[in-house]
């Protein structure tokens, strides 16, 4: 007679799976990607490729090295290797995202036991490692003049000039749409980054809230306080990385909460960092760090923020009962 | 009407569509085949066989009762010889001490039998009593016997009677066509109930993907005050006793609580249907309506069957399995919470809702990966819960933690599972430590009991 299949409820799935969320980010990705390489060009486009093909080739090599599942079938070193590449300068070397690649998905995701086990964003952690050992070549930012063959001339950045107290040449439009300012490959596209982020809010890949509150944040913070004699909040909020971080960098899953109200909290801390040090500290631009610390202060913000069960019971008061 | 529902869910395909449209037919055990009555079918004290190996029974005939209040009698379902009494599989994988019929065909009835009384003229005691003879328990699945349902403590006052029409489970059918086919028995087995607990109001729940069926019931119910009909968005588990409490009357049932007190009696469709045969019709349960459904089997649809009978039985009467693409996987029950079968030799017992016969394609077993803490199992658990973590725990072996995150209070219906897209069987891991835990719990107040008793007659002792 047939043997018959034995296992545990329930007996259908959804369609979903890790690697379909990972297509739908990469996908979302898409405009800010071809924004980026329109922009800047043929060094864009190396760059972009060297860093996907650098973090996949690592995973790979890390986990076919120690015996280990190779997972680069899930897509996610791919989606790290693209964000990765969108935060470089057009300008850095090539080796500068393989060796950002390396400490990514070495150090920040497979030592830690791979995809959801890490406790900061890879991208980011791999873009920190590289700024803090190479900023030369992670701060030089050139015009954005595509294939047209000139000359790429080094420009500061929006952000950079208002640190100075000066209001840029770029205009707002300019920050929207990313023409004539110069910035990291992918994240001077702004209305590309809120295309693909509303893309992953329809998908249900992510849920609004860390991006909105986030951005909500910087804005109020930035109206409130203000820089000196200038008050710039819708600027502000285009300018820089924070729809790149808002929408792709600070959803990710391993490295936020997982809790509602979590949600909010981090969201709103990472706003307030990210004004901080935009406005007060040393870097023109603070979206990568306030991330990063926010990150660490994950487990403790799950930990306070644990939703409440359907029926609970009101809480007892022990010390009344005493 | 506004359609009404729980927070959270999911939404799996429901596969419906392939019994949905089949009349029940009724089968009937062929002659000389045997079917098992295991003791217990129902939650709360085993039955004990009041038949002998070689007795003769007749149909209706209680053949099996035990003298606790929680629990519910057995009856013969056939006419025909008692030829064994032994250890028996049951749908959930127990092996159940069960009394073997063989059928002699004849169907012969035992006196007294069809004895249908006006409710109008009983007493509460009576209809409950009545209802207890009957053997009549949930047959929505839990098998909870319904005189103790209808019998809440005097200070929980009823003031809602639902009735779960939910059926939210995919491919499930039977309830559905018990309400096209015979919506008034569905009102009169409700205005029963409602006789008991004279201040409460019959609300029918039924799910939005079932038009005809609210039509039916909706027309059944015309010109009677006191029960309506409320369509409900068609979403799992809507069917869960609690979810559906929720909806209709947005009270939460307290964690650990039973529905009585919010005010509440919920039953499912075929039960009332149960209780409308036990008290007007004067037969006690020895049939139920199963769907058999799913790409394996010949002729998937709703079936009348003689409670008892083998799945085997069942499965040969209606034509057999597809032979061309036989089923690899057989479910009792719906696919979110239904166990799985490793054999056909299974009696039908009373909570036996359906046979699901999965080809290997609609079994496919995805690998598990990685928890990459998406949170979409939070997002989907009904009951509020975080079972990535729990599901942590588990694998962990952390008991008191998981117990602490009121892994307890999880109702194991699957969304978790359902929506993760790393594959993870949260809902499996969460039931085995389940079980774990509640037995140590148990174990725990049984040990304070006997502490305490010990304690008492020490005392008493000592004086």
């Amino acid at each position: 007679m047939a043997n018959f299949v034995v296992s545990g409820t329930p007996h259908v799935r959804s369609k979903e799976s890790i690697q379909s969320i990972m297509r739908d980010v990469i996908i979302a990705l898409i405009p800010a990607t071809a924004a980026g390489i329109f922009f800047f060009g043929l060094p864009a486009l190396i760059l972009i490729a060297v860093s996907i093909i650098a973090c996949v080739v690592f995973e790979w090599l890390y986990q076919t090295l120690l015996k280990k599942p190779v997972t680069i079938s899930d897509l996610s070193a791919v989606v790290t290797g693209l964000l990765l590449a969108m935060n470089l300068p057009a300008s850095a070397p090539i080796w500068v995202p393989i060796v950002g690649a390396a400490f990514a998905i070495i150090f920040a995701k497979q030592l830690f036991g791979g995809l959801g086990q890490n406790f900061i964003n890879p991208a980011l952690a791999g873009r920190a490692f590289l700024l803090a050992s190479y900023p030369t070549e992670m701060t030089t930012w050139t015009a954005p003049v595509g294939f047209s063959g000139a000359d790429a001339v080094t420009v500061a950045t929006p952000l950079a000039t208002l640190k100075t107290g000066v209001m840029p040449d770029a205009t707002l439009q300019d920050v929207i749409l990313g023409t004539n300012i110069g910035g990291c490959i992918g994240e001077t596209c702004a209305i590309a980054l809120i295309i693909g982020g509303i893309y992953l809010i329809a998908k249900h890949v992510i849920s609004w809230k860390i991006p909105v509150i986030y951005i909500l944040t910087v804005f109020v913070l930035t109206a409130a306080i203000g820089r000196d004699g200038l008050r710039q909040p819708v600027y502000e909020i285009f300018a820089g990385g924070l729809m790149l971080g808002a929408f792709f960098m600070a959803t990710d899953y391993a490295s936020s909460p997982v809790t509602p109200k979590g949600q909010v909290i981090f969201a709103i801390g990472c706003g307030i960092i990210t004004t901080l040090i935009r406005i007060f500290g040393g870097y023109p631009e603070g979206v990568s760090y306030s991330i990063l610390i926010m990150n660490l202060a994950v487990p403790l913000i799950e930990r306070f923020t644990e939703p409440k069960i359907f029926g609970a019971l009101p809480k007892v008061k022990e010390a009344k009962k005493a | 009407m506004q359609a009404l529902t729980f927070k959270r869910g999911v939404h799996p395909p429901d596969g419906k569509a392939l019994s949905a449209e089949q009349p029940i037919k009724v089968i009937l055990p062929k002659e000389n085949s045997e079917l098992y009555y295991p003791m217990s079918q129902h939650i709360g004290a085993p039955c004990e066989p009041l038949v002998a190996v070689g007795d003769h029974v007749k149909v209706g005939q209680k053949i099996a009762e035990s003298p606790a209040f929680m629990s519910s009698p057995i009856f013969a379902s056939v006419s025909g010889e008692v030829v064994d009494i032994r250890p028996m599989l049951v749908p959930g994988g127990a092996m159940v001490k069960s009394i073997v019929v063989k059928n002699d065909g004849k169907m012969e009835e035992i006196e007294g039998l069809n004895q249908g009384r006006d409710y109008t003229t009983m007493s509460n005691e009576e209809i409950l009593a009545a209802i207890k003879e009957a053997g009549v328990v949930g047959l929505g699945g839990a098998g909870f016997p319904t005189h103790v349902k209808l019998n809440p403590p005097k200070d929980t006052p009823i003031d809602h009677i639902l009735i779960n029409a939910a059926e939210c489970e995919p491919y499930l059918t039977c309830d559905y066509r018990l309400m096209l086919e015979e919506p008034e028995r569905i009102v009169k087995g409700l205005q029963i109930m409602l006789k008991l607990h004279p201040n409460a109001k019959g609300v029918i729940g039924i799910e939005m993907n079932k038009p005809k069926a609210i039509e039916a019931m909706t027309k059944a119910c015309e010109g009677i005050d006191n029960i309506s009909v409320q369509p409900l968005v068609t979403k799992f588990p809507q069917g869960s006793e609690k979810h559906l409490i929720y909806a209709i009357t947005k009270r939460e049932v307290k964690s650990g609580a039973l529905p009585a007190s919010a005010g509440c009696i919920v039953d499912n469709v075929d039960t009332v249907v149960a209780i409308e045969r036990a008290i007007c019709k004067g037969r006690p349960l020895m049939r139920r309506i199963v769907t058999v459904s799913g790409k394996g089997i010949k002729n998937p649809g709703n079936y009348k069957i003689r409670i008892g009978m083998t799945l085997r039985d069942l499965v040969d009467a209606i034509g057999g399995f597809d032979e061309a693409n036989p089923p690899v996987k057989l479910i009792a029950g719906g696919p979110m919470m239904g166990p799985t079968l490793y054999t056909l030799d299974v009696a039908s017992v009373k909570t036996t809702s359906g046979l699901l016969c999965f080809t290997q394609e609609e079994a496919f077993i995805p690998e598990e990966r990685n928890c990459i803490r998406c949170g979409k199992c939070v997002d989907h658990c009904p009951m509020g819960l975080m079972p990535f973590m729990l599901n942590a725990l588990s694998l962990k072996g952390d008991g008191e933690g998981f117990v602490k995150h009121h892994g307890l209070d999880c109702i194991e219906c699957g969304s978790c599972s359902y929506e993760c897209p790393a594959k993870r069987q949260l809902a499996q891991s969460i039931r085995a430590t389940k079980k774990i835990e509640a037995g140590k719990k148990a174990a725990a107040a049984a040990a304070a009991r006997a502490k305490a008793e010990a304690e008492a007659k020490a005392k008493a002792e000592k004086n």
